[in-house]
């Protein structure tokens, strides 16, 4: 069972808006007491998935929350996009594939950075991936 | 017949402005210290005049005539000359709104014996004056974006300074995020110094960006293939441990990339490739008798 604790809104429609959005969750994970590392690791995925939801989804909404789960505190981010949506997911998530010309690690990467990753898409409605970094995962 | 507006502000003038003018001294935000009382003065006279001069009878109701164009030249250049020195919006605003407290003041005072009258001519003289103060925070927003636009350029060229180190090596400290735009920065100064100074090799020294996603690796893979082109190699320093996790999770591969924890040990890589020494000196005691 997993419990919000706090949660903010942040609304991304422009490159300019990716690096107040990582600075948003940088403070909330400093504020939990996580590690440099797991931070580290959780502002590069919420960088991807960003950068990712400008490119294919032309911005959208994120949410970012503190949640609890028994004795482990964390933070999940939700990016929401009304994009074109994945057509294939399974082939998405695979190391090297991209229909930008990119190099294809956005989303495999992201999974392999965090604890729970999540990914619902609906071909013409949109993308919602979702992911929790845990303070001690 | 001449509408009796018109033939106010033609025989009024010099009271309209008297009033202004007091309107603007009076108030307590005037900042003498950007502006004179004479300057202010002068660009009150200046837009008071012309104003009068376009106004006719008929396009007092239509804001938008041409007739105005020289008046909305005026204020344009008035709100963008105060949007540079540091003035406020209110204090901009007010500049425009007291023109029309002068004007109804004076109104009022002509008409006083036709309530009708004075609200049809003050109801114009509003809407005109609406619309020039509207036109005066466009270019005052104008005028500061601007100078946001200007910093802007100013700190993406101070951000990607090139400096030669040695000899034949040159570093470059990127600070902050490597986005495509500063990304394009970095790559021509980079290889435009690697002509001018000859060097064959480059420091990339990212101590200073706060992650590297994939975006990032992907712009710092196509400046080093860049810089290879160009005959140079190019090492890759400043990687923090977290970073180095990060990557390697992310799964990108810099294996063909000459990469170093520290600025110091990518410069010890490039004086062995250059086949130079850097040794203590060993100074001879002198000794005293």
């Amino acid at each position: 069972m997993i419990i919000s604790l706090s949660k903010d809104v942040m609304t991304i429609t422009r490159d300019q808006d990716v690096v107040p959005f990582r600075n948003r969750v940088k403070e909330k994970a400093v504020k939990i007491k996580m590690g440099l590392v797991n931070q580290t690791k959780l502002i590069t995925a919420a960088s991807e998935l960003v950068r990712n939801m400008l490119k294919y989804g032309n911005g959208g909404e994120t949410y970012i929350e503190i949640v609890s789960r028994g004795r482990d505190t964390g933070i999940r981010l939700t990016f929401k996009d009304k994009g074109p949506g994945i057509a294939d997911i399974s082939l998405a998530m695979q190391d090297g594939f991209s229909t930008g010309k990119s190099l294809g690690l956005g989303l495999p990467g992201t999974r392999r950075l965090v604890n729970e990753f999540d990914i619902k898409s609906e071909i013409g409605k949109g993308t919602t991936v979702s992911i929790i970094k845990w303070v001690n995962g | 017949m001449h509408s009796k507006t018109f033939t106010i502000l033609q025989k009024k003038k010099n009271q309209i402005l008297e009033l202004w003018l007091n309107n603007q001294l009076a108030d307590e935000g005037l900042r003498e210290d950007l502006i004179s009382n004479q300057d202010l003065r002068a660009s009150s006279e200046e837009l008071v005049d012309v104003l009068v001069s376009s106004a006719s009878d008929d396009n007092l109701e239509n804001p938008e005539s041409s007739d105005f164009d020289p008046v909305l030249e005026i204020l344009a250049g008035v709100s963008m000359t105060r949007a540079r020195q540091g003035f406020s919006p209110r204090e901009t605003g007010l500049f425009v709104l007291g023109l029309k407290e002068a004007l109804l003041t004076v109104l009022q005072e002509e008409m006083s014996d036709s309530p009708a009258e004075l609200y049809t001519e003050s109801l114009k003289i509003s809407r005109l004056l609406d619309s020039f103060s509207i036109v005066t925070f466009e270019t005052f927003i104008k005028g500061r974006e601007d100078v946001i636009l200007r910093q802007t350029d100013e700190i993406a060229e101070i951000s990607t300074p090139v400096i030669r180190v040695w000899d034949g090596i040159l570093a470059l400290p990127i600070i902050g995020t490597l986005d495509s735009a500063r990304t394009q920065v970095v790559m021509e100064n980079l290889l435009q110094e690697i002509v001018e100074t000859g060097s064959s090799i480059a420091i990339l020294d990212i101590s200073g960006v706060p992650a590297v996603d994939s975006l990032v690796a992907q712009h710092l893979i196509k400046t080093v293939s860049a810089t290879r082109l160009m005959g140079a190699e190019c090492i890759i320093s400043g990687i923090r441990p977290e970073i180095a996790q990060t990557i390697v999770h992310l799964g990108i591969d810099l294996s063909s990339i000459i990469t170093k924890a520290t600025l110091a040990s990518a410069l010890r890589y490039a004086f062995s490739s250059l086949n130079l020494e850097v040794k203590k000196a060993i100074r001879e005691k002198v000794s005293i008798r």
